[in-house]
């Protein structure tokens, strides 16, 4: 834990409800997020890579309070040191100090936050969806778009609210003229700087990326990737940038994190995870990536099967039936999240130092 | 290549304006492009004004102009002629007249229920559709009670226990004619509700208030909107039902489904002349029809203007 | 029109495939000439309404409803016999076209999920090619195993005299199908001679045999009888055997675990991948010579999409002749394909082999959207290109990348320009690369 985290996940759990029978009986859980601990710090931008399925949509939408996850704590923008001294309280073995430390967290855990709490940090906390046609109300103005989360919450005096969105639709590269356009008269990249101005127009200090380049062509992603990379600079913003598609975060990112159904297998800074992935899972995602460079071939790990069911996910690590090396310790007992080295590396493997 | 300057002129006119009536000029324009949709907007406006000038087209003779007013107690309708341009019913009640304060008595009807079951079925749908869990189950349910009953039915049943009379069968189409608007609601909106600028809002702090009145219902009315204005005419023949079956209002009182319940007896004439009483038939039937049917082109206008699969992107 | 030399399996020459929509007339393909090459995986790259998508659907013409190919040609050379002039299939019937997709060429598309039927099985599904394409074949096999196990039978038992009858209602559609083809073939022969003659009596002798073609259907006597009938309609147990027997061999061989359990499954209780899968069974039950992949893993996972992308290389080297593979990821491009044709906006920019075009990209577009594709080692910043795709109702005048083109030009604005040779089998389609010594006027090939 260093001084300077925003964001901290705490053991973050996040359990669909599957539900049966003539009186919708809970009959199981999908486990979309089963026990998840992540951390961002200021002004960094941590790309979150996995499959579909694998969480990290609802891990996004869970540190933005879109739903309530079923256990765990996201504390946001608090004293580390205080955020540590609460861990210590809540694992304690006396339950005095375990339910005094729950009371503690009450105040803290954005997952428990509720009212003002929650609105007064609703603006601190904003979100760029992959899809702008589907994330932009089509029956509003783009000037209505942009201040929603302005007049939502009456944070700009009425008269003012237009200047601001004038002032924000510069900042990503629209010009005064598009103030009164619905979104069906722009086009894709347009209308994703739309939906970029209107998670600035609070002055955010965390921004979710999901997926933010998916729906967009070739030719504009660049665009868009590079007003995201100048925006953080800028503004000293923190990413949370959830993608499937490696290439763009290694472009963007400065530390990554690898899920696997539901779970962070590996994380560390870009560079070194593109150079050394430890976990077989990230191998073989990373060889995978289409290389626009016919000369360079390199050898492919294919990986066979498919993404269990989260429903009721492997025993031991959940990547084990489709693990080049898997051994009898991995079918038995899971690999927890354990620090490689002092940069800042983990990974959840039982044979990484091995293979 | 004229056809495409010209409208670009147009455009370039339009786009100095606000762009909400650039939206309404835009969806003015495809309305009155539709041939048919103009038929139905003319029909509507013409009924209209012979609702609204009825006092002057036909002058009431009692303090209570729906009663139409009879020359004599004959049974025998008689053929129009200049004191009665349109004939007579039986009980020598005056056609024209009939008709042209049924008018007032359809525009009534169908707008009033019309009008009453989208408020009723909009706020049960956005309670169900928004809120979910136990309202959507109990609204839900109380609608397909509803579905399970044959509408005509129901609704005679229901007259019969409430009394004759319009006002009674206004009461009646109320009740019986919400359940389809809340549940092609609670669809849309359950439709609209899991797109994303929704969860943008709600990462931006907005209400549930403020998201249902600015985000949802401009997306999900549509489909309500629609059905409505397809619903009218329907409404108008349901009432125009519920009159000649006789459960209506009073005989003699101006209103299309009465003036068809008086006529029945006279549909077919003596042997050898089967159609010496058509104008009680025709007169008032193709009145009946020219109004449901401008209301039905009307709607089919705006289910065409309307639909997202038509709608520019 | 330069000839397509020995090498062509598909051409396309100067398509025009427009869309009349309720918004006006979507210029979709402007003039777009491409050549598959007997043997290659040939790619279509381009972003989003640049037109690939519609050059496939035109070429295997089932471009949907407000579209409309309104001009160019399109050529087939499937076999020897059409070598030289190659089959105008636009001038072809539905019937025919019909009997082209699935046998010479099939397609598989993006989302597997929606190219599925939901209420059939698996076998069902793959056994469908099999029961439309080679039915002879497998009745052949049926009854050679017919004959088989009743040698093994005591003659007179009752067993022997069900598998005698059964045998004699297969041989008889057997012989209706061998009496189709047969008559199919001499259609085609004599179209194929007429082809070159003009004049009335041969339109109108073609227009009689195009109309005889579609009404000719394979007849089974006794057997099309006894298809009806409720209990003999049981004749025909042995034939799904056989045709099940091969769904399964396939699905074997395309590496699917436990196949005799996938093949009675519906495709809702399969993951995507395995729907790709069983589509591409699907597309490879009748041995094309031509393989239409349209954006077969854009909707898959990485781990998922590296999968098919290794089954249809494997497949290219072992069994398909040919693949056309469309696609708007670069990388996949450079993995799998030969050759490969840039496309924007309805136009065709630039065609070249894989490893020269992205070496040696020529079009401005093309240089522009390789720089903009993180790479693995990107340090600086991406570079990317201004604007956006056009809207192709009203496209730009002249090259339709112009607006956005860093190096435009005056000419640029006023003339689509043509393509040109500059290097050796690199065709682009750029005012930048004149015509230097005007040869044969043609497209890209």
């Amino acid at each position: 834990m260093t001084p300077d985290t925003l964001v901290d996940v705490r053991s973050l759990k996040k359990y669909y409800p599957v539900t049966g029978g003539v009186f919708r009986r809970r009959i199981a859980d999908v486990k979309a997020v089963d026990g998840v601990d992540l951390a961002l710090k200021r002004g960094e931008c941590v790309g979150l890579v996995g499959e579909s399925g694998c969480g990290k949509t609802t891990l996004g939408k869970a540190v933005l309070r879109l739903h309530k996850a079923t256990d765990g704590r996201i504390y946001f923008g608090q004293d580390p040191a205080l955020v540590e001294k609460v861990e210590v309280m809540l694992a304690a073995a006396d339950p005095a100090e375990r339910s005094r430390g729950r009371a503690l967290a009450r105040t803290m855990d954005l997952n428990r936050l509720s009212g003002r709490a929650l609105l007064a940090l609703r603006q601190k906390i904003q979100v760029v969806f992959q899809d702008p046609t589907n994330s932009l109300d089509p029956r509003m103005l783009v000037r209505d778009i942009v201040a929603e989360p302005l007049t939502a919450q009456h944070l700009v005096k009425p008269q003012d609210v237009e200047s601001r969105v004038l002032e924000l639709l510069a900042i990503v590269g629209l010009t005064p003229d598009h103030l009164l356009r619905y979104p069906h008269e722009f086009s894709g990249g347009q209308r994703q700087r739309i939906a970029i101005a209107r998670a600035l127009a609070t002055s955010p200090e965390f921004i979710l990326m999901d997926e933010p380049t998916s729906a967009l062509d070739v030719s504009v992603q660049a665009q868009i990737l590079n007003l995201l990379k100048r925006l953080q600079a800028e503004f000293h913003l923190t990413y949370l940038f959830v993608t499937h598609h490696l290439l763009v975060v290694k472009y963007i990112s400065h530390r990554i994190a690898v899920m696997y159904l539901g779970k962070i297998v590996e994380t560390g800074p870009t560079s070194e995870i593109f150079e050394r992935p430890l976990h077989p899972y990230t191998r073989a995602l990373l060889s995978a990536i289409p290389v626009p460079d016919p000369l360079t071939r390199r050898e492919k790990i294919i990986l066979s099967g498919d993404v269990p069911n989260p429903i009721d996910p492997p025993a031991g690590c959940r990547f084990h039936p489709r693990c080049p090396h898997a051994r009898e310790i991995c079918r038995t007992a899971e690999p927890p999240l354990a620090p490689v080295d002092a940069g800042g590396r983990t990974v959840a493997c039982h044979r990484w130092r091995e293979i | 290549m004229k056809g495409r300057t010209m409208e670009t002129s147009t455009d370039r006119r339009l786009s100095a304006a606000h762009p909400r009536l650039k939206e309404l000029l835009f969806t003015l324009r495809r309305f009155l492009k539709n041939p048919l949709s103009v038929i139905g907007l003319s029909l509507v406006v013409i009924f209209g004004i012979i609702a609204l000038l009825a006092p002057v087209l036909a002058p009431p003779k009692y303090p209570d102009p729906f009663r139409i007013p009879h020359t004599g107690f004959r049974i025998e309708p008689s053929p129009p002629s200049a004191a009665h341009p349109l004939g007579t019913m039986q009980q020598q009640y005056d056609m024209l007249y009939g008709l042209i304060w049924g008018t007032r008595s359809a525009f009534r009807i169908g707008v009033f229920v019309v009008a009453a079951n989208l408020l009723i079925g909009i706020i049960l749908g956005v309670l169900a559709g928004y809120f979910g869990g136990a309202w959507d189950e109990i609204i839900m349910r109380i609608t397909d009670i509803f579905f399970a009953i044959p509408y005509l039915v129901m609704a005679m049943a229901l007259v019969v226990a409430i009394g004759r009379g319009l006002k009674a069968v206004t009461i009646v189409l109320i009740i019986t004619g919400w359940p389809s608007y809340t549940r092609v609601l609670r669809s849309d909106i359950l439709v609209t509700r899991g797109r994303d600028f929704i969860q943008a809002a709600r990462a931006s702090g907005a209400s549930h208030l403020r998201i249902m009145i600015n985000h949802i219902l401009p997306n999900a009315m549509y489909s309500v909107l629609i059905l409505a204005s397809l619903n009218i005419g329907t409404t108008i023949l349901t009432a125009a039902a519920l009159s000649f079956l006789g459960l209506g209002s009073e005989t003699g009182t101006a209103d299309w489904g009465q003036i068809i319940s008086l006529c029945r007896n006279w549909i077919v004439g003596a042997p050898g002349n089967r159609f010496a009483y058509w104008y009680v038939v025709f007169i008032p039937g193709f009145v009946i029809s020219l109004f449901v049917l401008g209301w039905n082109l009307m709607g089919d206008a705006v289910r065409d203007i309307f639909d997202p699969r038509m709608r520019r992107r | 029109m330069r000839p397509a030399g020995a090498g062509a399996l598909a051409e396309t020459r100067d398509l025009v495939t427009n869309f009349y929509t309720f918004e006006g007339v979507v210029h979709a393909l402007n003039g777009v000439s491409v050549v598959i090459r007997r043997g290659e995986t040939y790619g279509l790259v381009g972003e989003s309404g640049c037109g690939k998508s519609v050059t496939v659907r035109s070429l295997m013409r089932i471009v949907q409803a407000p579209g409309r190919i309104d001009s160019g040609a399109i050529l087939l050379f499937l076999n020897d016999s059409d070598q030289g002039a190659g089959i105008e299939i636009l001038e072809r019937t539905e019937t025919y076209m019909q009997s082209i997709r699935g046998s010479d060429i099939s397609m598989i598309f993006q989302e597997p999920g929606a190219a599925l039927n939901p209420v059939l099985s698996v076998r069902d599904q793959v056994g469908e090619s099999f029961r439309l394409h080679r039915m002879e074949q497998m009745i052949d096999e049926t009854l050679a195993g017919l004959e088989e196990s009743r040698r093994g039978m005591r003659s007179g038992s009752p067993r022997r005299l069900v598998r005698a009858l059964q045998g004699a209602l297969l041989r008889a559609e057997s012989r209706g199908f061998k009496r189709f083809a047969a008559a199919v073939s001499r259609i085609d022969a004599e179209l194929a001679q007429l082809e070159s003659r003009d004049g009335a009596a041969a339109r109108i002798r073609r227009e009689a045999l195009n109309y005889a073609r579609d009404r000719a259907r394979p007849r089974g006597g006794a057997s099309a009888v006894a298809r009806r009938i409720p209990l003999l309609r049981r004749y025909r147990r042995p034939l799904d055997a056989t045709i099940r027997r091969h769904v399964v061999e396939l699905l074997r061989s395309l590496g699917i675990p436990n196949p005799a359990n996938v093949a009675e499954r519906y495709p809702h209780e399969l993951s995507g991948g395995m729907q790709q899968r069983i589509v591409i069974a699907m597309a490879l039950a009748c041995h094309p010579t031509l393989l239409v992949a349209d954006e077969p893993t854009s909707n898959l996972d990485v781990t998922i999409q590296a999968q098919i992308v290794e089954l249809i290389k494997d497949l290219k080297r072992s069994t398909i002749s040919s693949v056309l593979f469309i696609t708007h990821d670069l990388g996949l491009v450079a993995e799998v394909c030969d050759r490969v044709t840039v496309m924007y906006a309805g136009d065709v920019s630039e065609t070249a082999a894989v490893a020269e075009l992205f070496a040696r990209p020529l079009h401005p577009y093309t240089q522009g959207l390789l720089a903009s594709v993180p790479k693995v080692d990107q340090r600086e910043e991406l570079s990317m290109i201004p604007g956006a795709v056009p809207n192709l109702i009203r496209p730009p005048e002249g090259c339709r990348f112009h607006p956005r083109c860093p190096r435009r030009m005056e000419v640029c604005s006023r003339e689509k320009p043509p393509a040109v040779e500059h290097l050796p089998d690199h065709w682009v389609a750029c005012h930048l690369y004149p015509p230097a010594v005007r040869k044969a006027a043609g497209g890209p090939t």
